[in-house]
């Protein structure tokens, strides 16, 4: 009797939910919403445009960035810059190197900056993060403490501080003092999450069934709580290519200007702003734009990740 | 005349991008001063937003409130957002589920009543305070000169409902609407809260919505009880009368699938089967029909309309539970 | 009336306890207490929440006991220190013979196959990212349940059948069911390591109502089909009478009375138990209108402060001016395991002692 009440219950549920098609995770809906937010169509479209710059931009460039072609009009009395001309369509720049291909190929490096420099962050945040937010007592107490000092110091001041303490000024310098400065705020965010995970039905449910602690970080509370560090994670992008800039501005980045970075040649361009402007409004521009770009993905795919708005 | 005349009230939620959601669909209803009212129905029935649209609490944007909202013979739904401000507190109190949002937590629960007297009724601060502090005292908060410096933070889930209660009342209204006073509130403190809202329509003649999910308030509260679903009135009868002999067959399945305090141990519930994730739109039958035991064919096809069945009872079904099935109910 | 509805649980006549081999959980003085923590760089403990404070009960084998309080009274807390969620501060918690209160690390962790838990909240207590196979399956290899792939599927359809699923559930989210459908879920990922022992923490109450039988139907077929064992943990009196034969009341951390479900209602001993069963609403309005409601007096006092004496003397309508604000009455049992925590139990029951009036405006006795 028992059984047969059972399976029409069956037969009744089968019937009005009876699609055997795949369920959909909330990854593939976040992404069904995304697709249709016209923000991250937007960000989305200028990341591509300036990943895919940064791609075929040594095809596009028609010069070597690193040679002086335009060197002869350079005066350095009255601070007088090549004017664009017949196959410089931008001039030159301070030292008569082509402008246009320099802005073309410093995609490459702005682009490789912030995204090594956002990797190593987001890699040594996830691990104070983990370590604070799985273990918790003394071990979180520990690092957050760390992560506390390390906060306390102006994000620019320490950037600067920790590039100055390497005695050779390279891109490595850079990529570092920016990644230093990303990993307490990673940290924090991803512990914070942790904790509230820790806190979680799911987490206590899967305790209960004697799932062993690794498996439970790891599967889950880790990929919950990444949802807004991976948000973060595309904002800091934003920031990574402004705070490279800054560093780059003030002279902490490479010595050797031949290969083109924005931020580089907008620091260098810093003289000329009265006289020449448009030498730091092409990359001063280019900088914008992309963080822009990482801005809107990232605050699009924050509203696509809220459980809230989930329908 | 009734208090409040609720005539073919609809409320739908349109959004760009998505499909438009009819939450109340052509309710309508009448409350008479001094009488208790209940809206039942479980969530999504569109109970809370048919007190909204009463209040005029919902949002503008997005939202479609059509019908008829008639209060002593002025239309509601035609006040302006100033007028509306002014009318609600006067004439129309109302008391939330959760007293904890809805109490402002930087403000000492004193001053948000006194504010309320202050604006309604044009007194001094002075005597304000004074006013609020009786209130306190009427809804049962012991040492009420302490409480009212005192933050929502600071008092027990009870005391927040009593002080919003007493902030409803401030100004004596006609119309108190109650949504889920008691839903988070222990057992104890229900019977403490009810009771009070009990005596308060016996003492001062206002009239009370009473909006619930559980039957068992609704048995003690209510003079009549409209049961929701699906954003419709699908039965509306005396408490007696719809306890007695429940009509529809949603009504009935609710009352056999509550556990009751007073029934033998060992007795097997009866469930709805389904969930409201089951429901037909009612342009396409009886929004009921897919979960009902009594359904017809014609249920399928064409929904039933609100029909007066016998005194005082309306009933929206094709196929209603028969004397015959009472009986056998009843056994 | 008491024996007759007994008949109807036929399969559960013995009396709890007599047997010692037929107790699968037994509490013995069971202490949780939350440390209240201050301070900045060093933590200084200020006091203690005493959410469980010297509770003892036994649940028989194949049982069904209800434990009911409302909010605050650590009955969740009781749950979770059962199932050794929580760690215990003193006391024993024995299961099947075993002492668990002191249990850690690894036989722990073997230990927790045995007991399950089904939860409140259907949507925070199944993990978002997971699909339901994955979220059935992660119990069976934490055991070493999951052999051999073939029949660990087979396996998992026949849990989700039993539960009343369909089984292209399998692939589905969380998020894609109704609140119903997840607490089934929810019940079929206890099952998945075939426990003995599954503690339901309120396991309708965030439900529809329509969808609360659909539930408590489901919890009493599979303990037939299961043998299991529950522990039902509810705020609602009316939903553990009706799932359990044997109710626990908890206040303030205490146990105040415990016996035969059906005796709890006929014959309510202590005070509070007498307050909760009259606030109790009843869908029928014949009966509202004439019942006598006991109103209690103001609130619950902190856990982290509780009352001297009786715990619950500074709400008792029947609060006498001897022992009760000095002397913490004992659970003692007034017969056939009917056990009480008030000094005046009998005295009450008999009417000699009457309730008193409580200031306040809510007086005791009828409305």
């Amino acid at each position: 009797m028992l059984g047969t009440q059972r399976k029409e219950r069956i037969d009744g549920l089968a019937e009005s939910g009876g699609d055997t098609t795949a369920g959909v995770s909330l990854a593939a809906s976040a992404w069904r919403r995304l697709r249709r937010s016209p923000t991250f169509l937007v960000g989305a479209g200028i990341i591509c445009a300036f990943v895919l710059l940064a791609l075929v931009s040594p095809l596009l460039a028609q010069h070597d960035p690193a040679l002086r072609l335009l060197e002869e009009q350079v005066s350095r009395a009255d601070n007088e810059i090549p004017a664009p001309q017949p196959g410089f369509p931008l001039g030159g720049d301070q030292y008569g190197r082509p402008l246009l291909s320099r802005v073309l190929l410093g995609s490459q490096q702005t682009l490789l900056v912030a995204l090594l420099a956002t990797v190593i962050g987001l890699g040594g945040g996830l691990t104070l993060g983990i370590l604070a937010g799985a273990f918790g007592g003394w071990v979180d107490t520990l690092v957050m403490r760390v992560v506390d000092v390390m906060l306390s110091v102006p994000s620019l001041l320490l950037a600067v501080s920790i590039g100055a303490l390497f005695q050779q000024q390279s891109q490595f310098t850079v990529i570092i003092a920016v990644a230093t400065v990303q990993i307490p705020i990673f940290g924090r965010l991803l512990r914070g999450t942790m904790l509230a995970q820790r806190a979680s039905d799911h987490v206590l449910a899967a305790r209960a069934l004697g799932v062993r602690q690794r498996s439970i970080v790891f599967r889950h509370m880790l990929p919950n709580a990444l949802g807004p560090v991976i948000v973060q994670a595309t904002l800091m992008l934003a920031v990574a290519i402004i705070d490279a800039a800054a560093l780059s501005f003030l002279g902490l980045g490479a010595a050797d200007t031949s290969t083109p970075e924005w931020g580089q040649m907008l620091g260098s361009a810093q003289n000329f702003f009265d006289t020449h402007p448009h030498l730091a409004f092409w990359p001063a521009g280019c900088i914008i734009v992309v963080a822009l770009g990482f801005t809107l993905v990232g605050e699009s795919m924050r509203d696509a990740l809220d459980p809230k708005k989930r329908r | 005349m009734a208090l409040l005349e609720v005539r073919d009230l609809s409320v739908r939620f349109v959004r760009k991008s998505e499909p438009t959601v009819s939450a109340v669909d052509g309710v309508s209803f009448d409350v008479h001063p001094g009488s208790t009212v209940g809206l039942v129905g479980e969530s999504g029935c569109g109970k809370s937003v048919t007190s909204l649209a009463i209040m005029g609490l919902l949002p503008g944007r997005g939202t479609e409130v059509t019908g008829s909202v008639n209060l002593e013979g002025s239309e509601l739904l035609r006040l302006s957002r100033r007028e509306f401000d002014r009318r609600r507190g006067k004439d129309l109190g109302m008391v939330f589920q959760d007293p904890l949002t809805s109490l402002n937590p930087v403000v000492p629960i004193g001053l948000q009543i006194s504010e309320v007297i202050e604006r309604h009724r044009g007194l001094s601060r002075r005597d304000a305070s004074r006013e609020a502090a009786k209130l306190l005292e009427r809804v049962g908060i012991p040492d009420p000169d302490r409480r009212l410096k005192e933050y929502s933070h600071q008092l027990s889930g009870g005391m927040r409902q009593r002080a919003l209660i007493a902030m409803a009342l401030a100004c004596e209204p006609r119309l108190l609407i109650a949504d889920e006073p008691t839903t988070a509130l222990d057992v104890t403190i229900q019977a403490q809260i009810l009771t009070l809202l009990k005596e308060l329509v016996a003492e001062t003649g206002t009239a009370l919505i009473m909006i619930t999910h559980d039957l068992g308030v609704v048995a003690g509260m209510c003079d009549e009880v409209n049961v929701l679903y699906a954003g419709r009135i699908v039965e509306r009868a005396q408490r007696h009368e719809l306890f007695s002999q429940p009509r529809h067959p949603y009504t009935a399945g609710l009352m056999a699938s509550v556990p009751r305090l007073d029934s033998p141990r060992g007795q097997r519930l009866a469930p709805i089967e389904g969930s409201v994730a089951d429901n037909i739109p009612w342009e396409g039958g009886c929004a009921f029909s897919p979960r009902c035991g009594n359904a017809l064919a014609v249920c399928r096809e064409r929904a039933p309309e609100l029909e007066t069945v016998e005194q005082g009872r309306l009933l929206r079904c094709h196929n209603p539970i028969g004397a015959a099935e009472m009986e056998r109910a009843h056994d | 009336m008491t024996d007759s509805s007994r008949t109807i649980t036929g399969a559960e006549t013995s009396p709890v306890g007599t047997d010692p081999a037929d107790t699968l959980v037994e509490i013995d003085d069971l202490r949780v207490h939350f440390p209240i923590k201050r301070g900045i760089v060093l933590d200084r403990t200020v006091g203690h929440v005493y959410a469980v404070d010297g509770v003892s009960l036994r649940v028989g084998r194949g049982e069904t006991y209800g434990l009911v309080g409302e909010s605050g009274c650590g009955k969740s807390t009781l749950g979770k220190a059962v199932l050794r969620l929580e760690r215990p501060t003193g006391g024993s918690i024995r299961f099947d013979g075993t002492d668990m209160a002191r249990m850690s690390g690894e036989p722990l962790r073997r230990m927790r196959r045995r007991m399950q838990m089904v939860f409140q909240d259907t949507l925070s207590s199944l993990d978002p990212r997971q699909s339901v196979e994955s979220l059935l399956v992660e119990g069976m290899r934490a055991h070493g349940l999951d052999r051999d792939g073939k029949s660990t599927e087979r396996e998992l359809r026949e849990l989700l059948s039993s539960v009343g699923l369909p089984a292209s559930a399998l692939r589905k989210y969380p998020h894609e069911f109704s609140g119903g459908q997840r607490q089934r879920i929810g019940i079929a990922r206890a099952l998945a390591v075939r426990p003995d022992l599954v503690v339901a923490d309120e396991p309708v109450s965030a439900l529809d109502v329509s969808v609360q039988a659909q539930v408590l139907n489901l919890l009493e077929d599979l303990q037939e089909e299961f043998g299991l064992t529950y522990l039902v943990i509810a705020h609602d009196l009316a939903v553990v009478r009706h799932v359990a034969r044997r109710i626990g009341v908890m206040y303030l951390g205490g146990l105040v009375e415990e016996s035969d479900s059906d005796v709890l209602y006929e014959q309510p001993l202590h005070p509070y138990t007498r307050a909760l069963l009259s606030a109790v609403p009843v869908p029928e309005p014949e009966v509202e209108d004439q019942r006598e409601r006991i109103l209690l007096s103001g609130d619950l006092p902190s856990p982290a402060a509780p009352p001297t004496g009786c715990r619950f003397h500074t709400r008792c309508p029947w609060r006498q001016p001897t022992r009760c604000d000095s002397e913490r009455p004992e659970l003692r049992d007034v017969g056939g395991g009917h056990r009480v925590a008030c000094h005046y139990a009998e005295e009450i029951r008999d009417g000699i002692i009457t309730p008193n009036s409580v200031e306040g405006n809510s007086s005791a006795g009828v409305s």
